[in-house]
């Protein structure tokens, strides 16, 4: 068979009604989820400055102490600040969730959810003064 | 994105989801807010110099920055998706925001690396 015939891929036309780009803002749980979903926004920000605060400590005290100066500015305060909001409800909606993505068994007997909630809480707080720890007495 | 790479960015997700939910929160507030604001006092530069020169702190900040990134991907890939309906624009945006995320990523290695 040297004839290689070309096919083309049938599409049939679906019937679909539009959906509104912002469909999530006429419900409370719509818009919550979009804010959830968001938080990630946060948490790359911090990702970023803490990764430009490494590199300003590399580069010495002076690019150290100007940096320091950016984040006394106005700006600098009012972004953290949102930010902030963003990753506390990051972190609590991640731990509430995080029991129906983590089945833990021992033997046959299910951890409850509570359980697994509340050692991510436990993880949380210690991992938050342990940092708290260390920056006081660095 | 083939459908096999899915799991592997889920991955990702989950574990920057995980490691910026206990962690974020408290550098950011130390960091972002209470140093500035003046509540605390800052830590002298050789001393943070010192401890972030510590391979664990390294390894630590590296894996944190990365895996927050690549949390954040995942997270607002699927945010453009369904929340501001770019269906069409699927394989631009994660183009996108994986290829930030890895860009990011090798700036991190190359910094925490030269300290």
């Amino acid at each position: 068979m040297t004839q290689n015939p070309h096919y083309t891929k049938h599409h049939p036309k679906w019937y679909r009604t539009g959906m509104p780009i912002f469909w999530w803002m006429h419900k409370w749980v719509h818009m919550k989820f979009i804010l959830r979903e968001l938080t990630s926004v946060a948490v790359a920000f911090y990702a970023v400055v803490l990764l430009f605060q490494v590199r300003a400590l590399s580069q010495g005290p002076e690019a150290y102490a100007s940096f320091l100066a950016w984040l006394k500015t106005p700006i600098a305060i009012v972004l953290h600040a949102i930010a902030f909001l963003f990753v506390i409800f990051h972190s609590v909606s991640w731990f509430n969730l995080s029991p129906r993505a983590l089945v833990v068994r021992i033997g046959k007997k299910r951890i409850p959810d509570a359980v697994i909630a509340a050692s991510n809480y436990l993880a949380w707080v210690v991992f938050s003064a342990a940092m708290v720890w260390i920056m006081l007495t660095s | 994105m083939k459908k096999p790479m899915k799991p592997f960015w889920w991955g990702l997700f989950g574990a920057g989801g995980a490691i910026s939910a206990l962690f974020i929160p408290a550098l950011l507030f130390l960091n972002g807010l209470a140093i500035p604001l003046g509540w605390i006092e800052a830590p002298h530069y050789e001393a943070l110099l010192a401890l972030v020169k510590h391979p664990l702190t390294r390894l630590f900040i590296f894996a944190l920055i990365s895996l927050s990134l690549f949390h954040w991907a995942h997270r607002f890939r699927y945010t453009l998706y369904d929340g501001l309906q770019l269906k069409h624009l699927n394989e631009l945006v994660a183009v996108l925001c994986y290829g930030s995320a890895m860009v990011v990523t090798l700036v991190a290695g190359y910094t925490l690396w030269r300290i």
